[in-house]
Order: structure tokens, then sequence, then C-alpha cells
């Protein structure tokens, strides 16, 4: 079976590099779906789970702010942040989404409301992909 | 002359001072190899991301993004990465000096440009010069994550967007070596001279090049001023561990001569003694 590299890529270093069969990814325009020899493309992420599928195996990288650049023969994510199933830390996760919560329903000013609705994607994703169900 | 209780007393105590410097200077020198190690972390992430910035802009020339034009310049920021505390020998006064030369001769008031501040040093030294200080982070940890200054490096391109000033310089301490290291100006925005660093190659751009120009420019912005944190984390820990050093070998050429002069005296004492006793015994007979 083909395969295609995948470079995940953060300010704080890379996180994921590997060969795999496919790579799906969620972009601003919606769910995009990689395979090898894929045409030279670059798209920004959105916050949600980078899926990648290795034989029958898929492993779930969680993503926050970046883009996907995709080459014949590799991809790579560069993201704000990044992070494995395995060390998302879990606790941190759902102590920010229950603090953006609460922020949510105090409503103060326009700004907040944008920066906790954020906040809370991103730790609801991280949850998510921690505990699989995508 | 000092008596020899006094002199034993600064023997101890410099002594004590050059175990807390020689200490210094080994955490200096552990906390430095931890700060290249993340600054080599970042060189793949920073190289990738203007790999792509350079080979849009160079595709099309239709994309192009208020981040990247040259608007006449009212307002100038300056963005100085200084450290947090002192013994770091001239590592934050270098940098100081430099951005108040630079200041002087460039503008004649100071309505003219405003400083954004990394480092609690820099911010107390502006803050005392009565400059407007937009922004600052202080008591960033000794190895900063991302997450650490994303808030302020948003700001900092974010208000730029917002047309509050019309351009951004960067100041820090570039490291070069472990005894080196090198002040460093650097434009910041608006991105004028995005060079590509290896072979670029025409992509597809998924919605558009200008969609993916707002997304990226900010995310470059933001990373060239995290780089400069992490370069300036790694020239402090330098500076510190060069200064530290400095400290210990001075604290023991001070011992040294303490240590003659201490037992000059204690010789000095003993012959006055044994001429008293002779001269008493001569005295009895």
């Amino acid at each position: 079976m083909k395969t295609i590299t995948v470079n995940i890529v953060t300010p704080d270093g890379p996180v994921y590099d590997s060969d795999v069969s496919m790579v799906i990814a969620v972009t601003a325009s919606g769910e995009m779906g990689v395979l090898p020899g894929h045409i030279p493309t670059v798209a920004p992420l959105g916050i949600g789970a980078v899926r990648l599928k290795k034989d029958n195996s898929t492993e779930l990288v969680a993503v926050s702010g970046g883009f996907l650049e995709i080459r014949p023969e590799k991809v790579t994510i560069l993201a704000q942040s990044a992070e494995r199933a395995t060390d998302i830390d879990v606790a941190r996760a759902r102590e920010s989404a229950k603090r953006a919560e609460s922020l949510l329903q105090a409503k103060k000013d326009e700004v907040d409301f944008k920066r906790a609705e954020l906040a809370l994607k991103r730790a609801m994703n991280r949850i998510n992909v921690y505990e699989g169900n995508i | 002359m000092a008596s020899l209780r006094d002199i034993k007393n600064r023997i101890t105590s410099t002594k004590k001072t050059s175990q807390i410097t020689r200490a210094m200077q080994m955490v200096s020198a552990s906390k430095l190899n931890r700060a290249e190690m993340n600054a080599k972390a970042f060189v793949p992430y920073m190289a990738k991301i203007q790999d792509v910035v350079a080979s849009i802009a160079a595709g099309s020339n239709d994309a192009s993004h208020p981040m990247m034009i040259t608007r006449p310049v009212k307002k100038t920021a300056y963005l100085v990465i200084t450290s947090d505390r002192g013994l770091v020998g001239g590592y934050n006064s270098n940098i100081l000096r430099t951005v108040s030369n630079k200041i002087r001769e460039r503008h004649a008031s100071k309505d003219e440009f405003v400083i954004l501040c990394i480092g609690r040093k820099g911010r107390d030294f502006f803050a005392k010069q009565g400059m407007t200080i937009l922004d600052s982070a202080i008591a960033l940890p000794d190895h900063p994550s991302f997450a650490d200054i994303k808030e302020v490096t948003r700001k900092a391109v974010g208000m730029f967007s917002e047309g509050a000033y019309d351009e951004v310089y960067m100041y820090y301490n570039h490291f070069v070596s472990a005894i080196q290291q090198e002040v460093t100006e650097t434009k910041v925005l608006p991105l004028t001279d995005i060079k590509p660093t290896g072979a670029t190659s025409t992509y597809e751009f998924d919605p558009s090049a200008g969609a993916i120009l707002e997304v990226l420019l900010p995310q470059y912005a933001e990373s060239l001023i995290f780089g400069a944190v992490l370069d300036g984390k790694a020239s402090e820990h330098a500076a510190s561990m060069t200064a530290m050093k400095s400290a210990t070998d001075n604290a023991s050429e001070l011992i040294d001569g303490l240590t003659l002069s201490y037992n000059r005296a204690r010789q000095a004492a003993i012959t006055q003694e044994i001429t008293e006793i002779v001269g008493g015994a001569a005295a009895l007979e």
C-alpha cells in the first residue's frame, strides 16, 4: 500500500513524524482527506482532530490554529498547538472547558465572548480526541 | 591594618558569595542547554512557515494583505525583549542603550512611538523615561512555550492591523555563542521582505490565496516574535552564565589576596608576641 509522510510541527517542536496511508483534517472549508499523490495544496486548519490512518489503526491528534501543506509525497501540518491523544492533559482540558463555559454564561463584552468560545472549542476538541470519539 | 578577625570575616563572606555565584553559574549553564534545545526545536516550524509564505507571496500577484503593505509611518512600535532580573552582565543595558539611541535618532517627540515590552527590566526602564508602554509581558518562564507569549504576540500583531501603529521593530539579543550575544534589530511588520529558504513549489489554495494569507501572516509574524524570545532567552542564560563565572573568578582572586594579608597579619602578631615574651624575660633577669 502506498504511504504518505506526515509531519506535525508546532513552535514548541515536532509532534508527529511518520508514514501513513491517509490523512483526514478539518480545514476552514470542511473535512479534507489526503491520499498519497495529492496535488500540492495549502489550506488553513480549524480547531479539530487530525485523523491519521495507518493500516487498520487510526491515530488522533488534536490541533488548533494553523495550516496544512500538502505535497504529493508529504503532508506538513503547522499548528500553534498540537497534541497526540496520549499527550493530552485531560484534567486541564476539562478545567478550561468549565472555565470557558462559566465565562460564556456570564456574557460580558463581545471580545471576551469570542475568546471564551474559542477556548471552549479547543478544550472540547482535546477531550474528544482523548476519549477517541470523533 | 585590619585586625585578624576582620580579615577572617571578609574571607568567609567572600567565600560564601563565590559559592552562590558558582551555583548560579551552573544553573545558568544547564538552563542555557535547554534554551538552545528549545530554539532548535523551533527551527523546522519557522523554516516551513517561511517557505509557504514566500511561495504564496511569490506565486500570486493578486494575493496581497494589509500586513504586507507599507503604510505612511505616523507611529512606530518598538518591541523590546529584555530579562526579568539582573545579574546578567551587560545583557539588558546593551539592548536598552541601543533602543534609546535609535529612538533619539529617529523621533523628535514622544508621540511618534510606543513601546512594547517583554521582560521587567525593559518595562521599568521605559516607564521611568516616561515613554508610552502599550503592552508588556513580564515573569515569563525560563523556557517559554508558545502558549506563554501568545497573548502578547497576538496583541502586538493585532494592534498593527487595527492601525495603532504603522511599523514594528523588534530588539533582542541574538545568541551567537555562550560568550557572545549581539543586539539585533528586526523589522517585524509590515512584512516586506520574505525570502524563500529553499526551492519553492506552486500550490493550489483552498479556498483562496487571500484567505490563507489571512491565517498565515499573523501566525508568521507571531512566530518571528516567538523565535526572538527563544533566542533572547538563550542569550540571557548565556550572559548570566558568563557574568556569574567572572563573579566567581573575581571572588577567588579576592580570597587569595585576603588570605595573603591574613597570613601576614598572623605572622606579625606571632612575632610581636615572641618579642614581648623575650623582652619580658630579659627584664626579669
